[in-house]
This record gives C-alpha cells, sequence and structure tokens, in this order.
C-alpha cells in the first residue's frame, strides 16, 4: 500500500544555518509518529514545509502518492494535512464555531451556512470524543479545551494527516493524557498523526515509530517498542544526558514564613490561609495542577500582588505589603512563569534585559553605563552557557531555553537569599532542562531559599527538600521528599492530604 | 427646563440629527471596517476632506450627484491603498502612516481644489441632494417633518450599517475578515490571504469615509471649504470604540452624537448671555467622553489592531 504521507530528501536553509538537511521519511495510514529532537532541531521547520508555509530548498512531499506543490498552504489543505500548532492559531474573541469555520467556505457566499458547519463541528467531536460548546467565546476556554478546538478545526478541513506541534507544551498533565488517549483514538479510525516533541515519555507512550531529528538531520529510527528513553534521550542531545540529583543537606534558618495568608482578586479568593515556611539551603516544592494559585503565590512574593490577609515574615521580621523593588532590595530572585512576557523584554537587548531590574546600580551621572551593563550581560551568558548571539542582540531571537538560561543567570549572579522560581523548566528540552535543575541545586549548596513551583512530579521530587500541594488557593501541610511517591502527591494534587503527616 | 422640551418637540431637531448623523455613520463604519481587519485608519480626517473636496468638484464639473459620490469613493479607495501600502506591504506604524494621510489628503485637496477653482469672494456652489419624499411616511404629522424628510445618502448611510453588519456577523468574508483582525496567524493557517484581506477592507473603509466627507459638500451644504470636516473624522474613530467594532451600535453611537450635537446648536440660541457659547460646543465631545469611558471598558478590541502581519515571524 501507498504510504499516506512520503517526504524525499527535503532541505531548507536560513541564510547559512541548514534547517533541515535532507530528510526523508514515510507515514502509513493509521500510524503515529513521533518527530522527537531538541529545540531548534528542525523539526518545526520541517512542518511548515510540510504545512506550505515554507517553500524547500529542494525535496519533495508525495501525499498518497501524488506530489504535493510546495509553498501553497490551501493546496496542502485540501491534500488533507491539518496543523495544530504550539502556539494556537485561534482568535480568543471569536466563538469555537467561527474559529473552526474561517476560511472554509467561498469567501463571495452571501451567507455562511453556520447550521450545517455546527452540525458537522458536533459530529466531528463526538465520533473523536472532543466535547466542545461551538458558541462558547475561545478566550473563555481553558487551555486544553483551546487545544481541542484547534484539533477540531483540522478535522473539520477533511484532514488525514494530523500533525500536532508539541501539543502537550500548554496542557496539564492530566489534560495530556486525555489528549494522547485521543490521539491514539484517532490513528485507530484510520488517521494517520504526526506528532513533534522533546517529552521523552509522552513519545514513548504515544508514537509507533519515533524518529530522532539533531541538528538538521534524521540521525535515527525506532520502533517505540524496541528503544529506551535513555537511548533516545542520547540520540536526542548527541551525547548522554543525565538530571542532576540532590544531595543531603541541613537547611539553615527560616528566611520566608506565610501564616494564614489570603489573597483576593476580583472578588475571588485565589490564596485561603495559606502557610508556609522556608529555609536557607532548601528547596520547598509547591505541586499542583496549574490554576490553582500559583501565580498568586508567586506574585504575592515577587512583589507584584497585595495579600489581603495574613501575615508574612521575611527573615523573621513581619513585613507590610512587598513591593518589586522591595523584593530585589531584600534578594528575592524570581524567575516567572511566563519567561517571554513577564520575565524578559523581547525587543530589547539582552544586555538590557540583565540590567533592566537593577538599573540604579548601573548608572553614572544619570546615564546607563553600557560597557558595565554589556560586560556583566557578557560574564553571564558565558557563565550560564546563553547561547545564540552578542549581548546587544534583542532578547527575543534567543530559544526558550536561552531564554531561562539568562533569567537565571540574572537572578543566580546576585547570590539571592531567597529564589522562587515558577515553573522553571517549562517547555524545555532535556539538555536545558538538566542545565536549570543543575543551577537551582547549585544555588541550593550556595544557601539560597528557593521555591519551586511545579506541576512536573518528576521535577518536584528530584529537586525538592519538602513538597506542599496547592489546590485550590489551599496549601497542603508539607510532606518530606523522602516519603513522597507520586501517588501520594497524585492524592494530594487532587486534595487529599488527610493522611500526609506534617513534615515541617 | 420648558425651553429644552421645546427643543425636543421640534420636528427640526430630529431631522438635523439625522443630518449630523450621516457623514458620521459613513466615517464610522469606514473605520470599523478597517479596524475588523486589523488596520487603524487615521487617515480618515484627510480622506473625509478629500472626498468633500473631489465629490464636489465633479458635480461642479457637470457630474451627476451620485456620480460624485462615486468619484469620492474612487479617491478615497485611492488613499486608503496608499495606506495600505504603508501599513500592511511594509508594516510601518499605523499611527505615523494614518497621520501622514490625513495631513496630505487635507492639503492636496485644498491645492486641488485651488488649482480648478478660481479665489472668489462667495465660494461657488452646487445643487445639492432635495430631500426624498416618502409616500404617506412623509406626509405624517410631526414624523415626516422630524424623520421621513431626508436626503437619499441618508437612507443609504443606514442601509449600509445593516449590510455591514450582515457582512460581518454572516458571510464568510466578514468572518475571514475578522479573523484577520484577531489572529492573521490563523486566517493564513486556513488558507486565506491576510494581505488581500486587509487591503480589501482598508480600501472599502477608505472610500466609505469618503462619501462621508462627500455628504457634507453634496446634501448638508453645497459648497467646499478646506476646515469643514471639523474632527468629524476623530469622532469617528471614537465611534468605533464606543460602538465595540459593531455595525448596529456605531448607528446608534453616530446617532447619539448628533443628537447632542443638534441639541447644543438649538440650546445656544436659547440659553444665550449667561454662558459663553463655547461652553454649548463643548457639550457633545464631553458626553462622548462619558459615553465613551463607560462604554469601552466592556468593550473587545480586535487582538490584531496595529500589528502588522508578517508570514513566518515570531511575534
Amino acid at each position: 500500500m501507498t504510504p499516506i504521507l512520503e517526504i524525499e530528501h527535503v532541505s531548507k536553509s536560513f541564510g547559512t544555518t541548514r534547517a533541515n538537511d535532507d530528510i526523508s521519511l514515510t507515514l502509513a495510514q493509521g500510524e503515529i509518529i513521533a518527530l522527537l529532537g531538541e529545540n531548534g532541531a528542525g523539526k518545526t521547520t520541517l512542518m511548515s514545509i510540510l504545512s506550505g508555509h515554507y517553500t524547500p530548498d529542494s525535496g519533495i512531499i508525495r501525499v498518497a502518492g501524488a506530489v504535493l506543490p510546495p509553498g501553497r498552504p490551501r493546496m496542502a489543505i485540501r491534500a488533507g494535512i491539518g496543523m495544530v500548532y504550539q502556539h494556537f492559531s485561534l482568535a480568543p474573541n471569536l466563538t469555537v464555531l467561527e474559529n473552526v469555520m474561517t476560511g472554509t467556505e467561498s469567501l463571495w457566499s452571501p451567507r455562511s451556512n453556520t447550521a450545517a458547519g455546527r452540525a458537522k463541528l458536533l459530529a466531528l467531536s463526538r465520533k473523536f470524543g472532543l466535547a466542545v460548546d461551538p458558541d462558547a467565546r475561545l478566550g473563555d476556554l481553558s487551555v486544553g479545551e483551546q487545544q481541542r478546538v484547534e484539533i477540531l478545526k483540522a478535522l473539520y478541513n477533511d484532514v488525514r494527516i494530523l500533525v500536532l506541534d508539541e501539543p502537550t507544551a500548554v496542557l496539564t498533565n492530566i489534560e495530556a493524557e486525555h489528549l494522547f488517549a485521543t490521539l491514539k483514538g484517532m490513528a485507530r479510525q484510520g488517521l494517520s498523526l504526526i506528532f513533534i516533541s522533546h517529552k521523552l515519555p509522552e513519545v514513548m507512550a504515544t508514537a509507533d515509530r519515533i524518529l530522532v531529528l539533531r541538528g538538521g538531520r534524521l540521525v535515527a529510527e525506532r520502533r517505540a517498542a524496541e528503544t529506551s528513553r535513555a537511548e533516545l534521550a542520547e540520540l536526542m542531545v548527541g551525547r548522554a544526558v543525565t538530571r542532576p540529583v540532590r544531595d543531603a543537606a541541613t537547611p539553615g534558618a527560616v528566611v520566608l514564613e506565610l501564616t494564614d495568608v489570603t489573597l483576593r482578586e476580583a472578588g475571588v479568593n485565589r490564596l485561603k490561609s495559606v502557610g508556609l515556611h522556608l529555609r536557607e539551603g532548601e528547596v520547598l516544592g509547591i505541586i499542583g495542577v496549574s490554576g490553582n494559585g500559583q501565580k498568586p503565590l508567586a506574585a504575592l512574593l515577587g512583589g507584584t500582588a497585595r495579600r489581603s490577609g495574613g501575615e508574612v515574615r521575611l527573615f523573621g521580621q513581619p513585613i507590610g505589603n512587598l513591593t518589586v523593588t522591595d523584593a530585589i532590595a531584600a534578594g528575592i530572585g524570581r524567575i516567572p512563569e511566563d519567561r517571554n512576557h513577564e520575565g524578559v523584554v523581547g525587543e530589547m537587548a539582552i544586555w538590557e534585559n540583565v540590567v533592566l531590574e537593577r538599573i540604579g546600580d548601573y548608572s553614572r551621572h544619570g546615564f546607563v553605563d553600557r560597557q558595565a551593563g554589556m560586560a556583566d550581560a557578557e560574564r553571564i551568558m558565558a557563565e550560564f552557557d546563553v547561547r545564540g548571539g552578542g549581548a546587544a542582540r534583542p532578547i527575543r531571537l534567543l530559544s526558550g531555553g536561552n531564554v531561562q538560561k539568562l533569567i537565571l543567570g540574572r537572578n543566580l549572579s546576585r547570590r539571592p537569599r531567597i529564589l522562587i522560581a515558577a515553573q522553571p523548566a517549562r517547555g524545555l528540552d532535556e539538555g536545558a532542562v538538566a542545565a536549570v535543575h543543575e543551577r537551582i541545586l547549585a544555588a541550593r549548596r550556595a544557601g539560597t531559599a528557593v521555591l519551586l513551583i511545579s506541576e512536573d512530579l518528576d521535577e518536584v521530587m528530584a529537586l525538592s527538600d519538602r513538597i506542599q500541594a496547592i489546590v485550590g488557593g489551599r496549601l497542603s501541610p508539607p510532606v518530606a521528599a523522602e516519603g513522597a511517591d507520586a501517588r501520594r502527591l497524585g492524592l494530594m494534587m487532587a486534595g487529599d492530604w488527610m493522611e500526609a503527616e506534617d513534615a515541617s | 427646563m420648558n425651553e429644552m422640551m421645546d427643543i425636543l418637540g421640534s420636528a427640526g431637531l430630529w431631522a438635523a440629527v439625522l443630518r449630523i448623523a450621516t457623514p458620521l455613520i459613513f466615517g464610522t463604519l469606514g473605520a470599523l471596517l478597517c479596524e475588523r481587519a486589523g488596520v487603524l485608519n487615521l487617515g480618515i480626517e484627510g480622506i473625509m476632506t478629500f472626498g468633500a473636496m473631489a465629490g464636489w468638484l465633479a458635480v461642479y464639473q457637470g457630474c451627476d450627484l451620485w456620480t460624485g459620490l462615486l468619484v469620492a469613493a474612487i479617491c478615497g479607495g485611492i488613499f486608503g491603498a496608499l495606506h495600505a501600502g504603508l501599513t500592511v506591504t511594509l508594516g510601518l506604524s499605523q499611527h505615523v502612516s494614518g497621520l501622514g494621510v490625513t495631513l496630505f489628503a487635507a492639503s492636496l485637496s485644498y491645492y486641488l481644489f485651488r488649482l480648478m477653482v478660481p479665489v472668489a469672494g462667495t465660494p461657488p456652489t452646487v445643487t445639492p441632494f432635495a430631500p426624498v419624499h416618502i409616500p404617506v411616511l412623509s406626509d405624517l404629522p410631526f414624523l415626516g417633518a422630524a424623520l421621513f424628510n431626508q436626503t437619499a445618502p441618508t437612507w443609504l448611510a443606514i442601509g449600509l450599517a445593516i449590510a455591514l453588519a450582515w457582512v460581518l456577523f454572516r458571510t464568510p468574508l466578514g468572518l475571514a475578515i475578522r479573523m484577520t483582525g484577531e489572529n492573521p496567524q490563523a486566517a493564513d493557517a486556513q488558507g486565506l490571504n491576510p494581505t488581500a484581506l486587509r487591503y480589501g477592507a482598508v480600501i472599502a473603509g477608505s472610500a466609505l469615509m469618503a462619501v462621508g466627507g462627500a455628504f457634507l459638500t453634496l446634501s448638508a451644504f453645497n459648497s467646499f471649504f478646506p476646515t469643514m470636516v471639523q474632527g468629524r473624522g476623530w469622532i469617528c474613530i471614537a465611534l468605533v470604540v464606543f460602538a465595540s467594532w459593531r455595525p448596529g451600535r456605531a448607528l446608534l453611537g453616530a446617532l447619539l452624537f448628533a443628537f447632542f450635537d443638534a441639541f447644543q446648536l438649538r440650546l445656544q440660541t436659547v440659553l444665550t448671555g449667561d454662558l459663553p457659547y463655547q461652553i454649548f460646543l463643548m457639550i457633545p465631545y464631553i458626553l462622548s467622553i462619558v459615553a465613551l469611558a463607560v462604554m469601552a471598558r466592556r468593550a473587545r478590541v480586535p487582538q490584531a489592531l496595529m500589528k502588522p502581519y508578517r508570514r513566518g515571524e515570531r511575534i
């Protein structure tokens, strides 16, 4: 049988970079393949060629035996190729149905046939178990629901090949598991799927075949059943990678203490009588599904939100409302959850992003000391292995992993007494995750008190000395990392912590 | 108090409301269409001035009144293409380009006017649109004089508001335009052409603005002078926000503003002596700022408004 998709000898260069170098692959009907690779390995470029948004320099693509004209998005859609992008291409102000129907009818038709569209959408939603309300405003949906809409949008165009670019990057663990079940169901119904990822467990669990990309080249192909996480990690990075492990340490004095803290925002209690304490030289892990109060907690401690009640003690002293200036002056380092929006200013240079929060230290006679700023930025870039050009380039040109390493460097180079790290490894590839974890553990060894807010169980268990779960704005009592396993933390994340003893 | 009731009870007030609202309706619909596709068009003030001049000049040169409106629309479309070229193709700042188009179009219209029409003591005039007599309705007592004694372009404006609402919310083209204003990447991913859609919307929108300007010289008055648009374009830009980018509400907003304006004009003549007349002139603007502050808080701005789209670039 002819494979549904054949990619033959496709190459694409940007300037001197070969983003795709002679890539060939095939996809059979009803098969799920995974494209595994670090950020920058060329996965997204390959998919943009497939969707017609880039024209390859050489090579051809066949869909069910017929050659696909290059660089024509409309033709790719017509051939049955559907894309689900990591950053959804959806409009929050429009309804689900409007998002799905955009561009599906002749533009000059005097009336949109919304009744037929709605019926088709609901039929697809039933067939594949993707429940959505066609009339809901997209912006009111959760991220997981939005992804369902993105998938339905592709299905609505009668796809035969569905390409998902990092589909779990924005999902919680539960949403991700639900997604994988859905994808397997789709493959059983005859759809062919390409699934781009750098997360090993999900690739192993979902794909039939795994293709590993590195530096724009296809370096290996394995059947999922015949490989291991260790082998894939090594193939992907090109060398053996191991995540660092936490060694035993004795925590010091309590530096931060929250008692009965509540935070009310827009009429909703985001934090409900939260209590925690944090000691020098330890990592306190806050585990929980996104949206349970992690953001207000990080904002409160970083100085961008005010509590409505309760007490906060910093280095033993009760304090009033913390401002950002206070937080910086007190030596509280912050790694924000949304690094591109809160962590850096994309259009500004790397060195400017490094000095911005301490601009006073880099000022002389009212002028910014550019040389000192550049020098410090370059030192941090060298020390924290930030790759992607000189310190004068705009920071938006850096990859996510490099931005995160820079943010870490900006904070850790000042030896903070407290580090608030919110989802520090989210969306990073395996190499960068290891680097970030190593830095956090190094800070812990140096005596920094680290508050690690994360929804990644592996991460929290590997780095934390004590763990508290956050559910609906409440914090569980802490448990010692030694006594915590995935099952117990899972129960705590579900709000069931009656059996958890206090490990403070 | 009695004077105010007298004003509200006069048919002349309500006839004036519709007349004053007409150019605002055209302009607001035009600006709304541009913004729905993601392009802020601050060229409106100049485009309305040019439309007023071009429409008038065409009629002065012997064309009929409808041809005059058509000439204005075409000229508006050309300025729209210029604005789209600068903001869509070149991706320049929509504010700067729009203000540039306004200054250019306004100056050019005065220049062409001076070139074509010799300086005279009193400006030359044309015969403007006459009120349309609608059987039965126009003969009703009070209502006939108050509402059904308008020129054809006024009815066209109201019809266009309904038509634009239909196009934007009931047709595939309208959905494509709205998607382009919300997320051009998404439109592109669905095989639409955001660049073409933006050009089309800006050209059509600018044509509407110019027709609004031409209403001033071909219906409301009968001659052209360079300052006659008097900030109406800026009012339209505010009305788009007031209307939350919806044509029906744009129509209401234009009528509301026109009501304030017509009311203050009459109030000036009644309450003389006590207050400087400039106070009255301020009333519609103050009330529109208040209305804007109340309405705009709930508005849902097109998410890609003022963001140039270049394929393949991260935003």
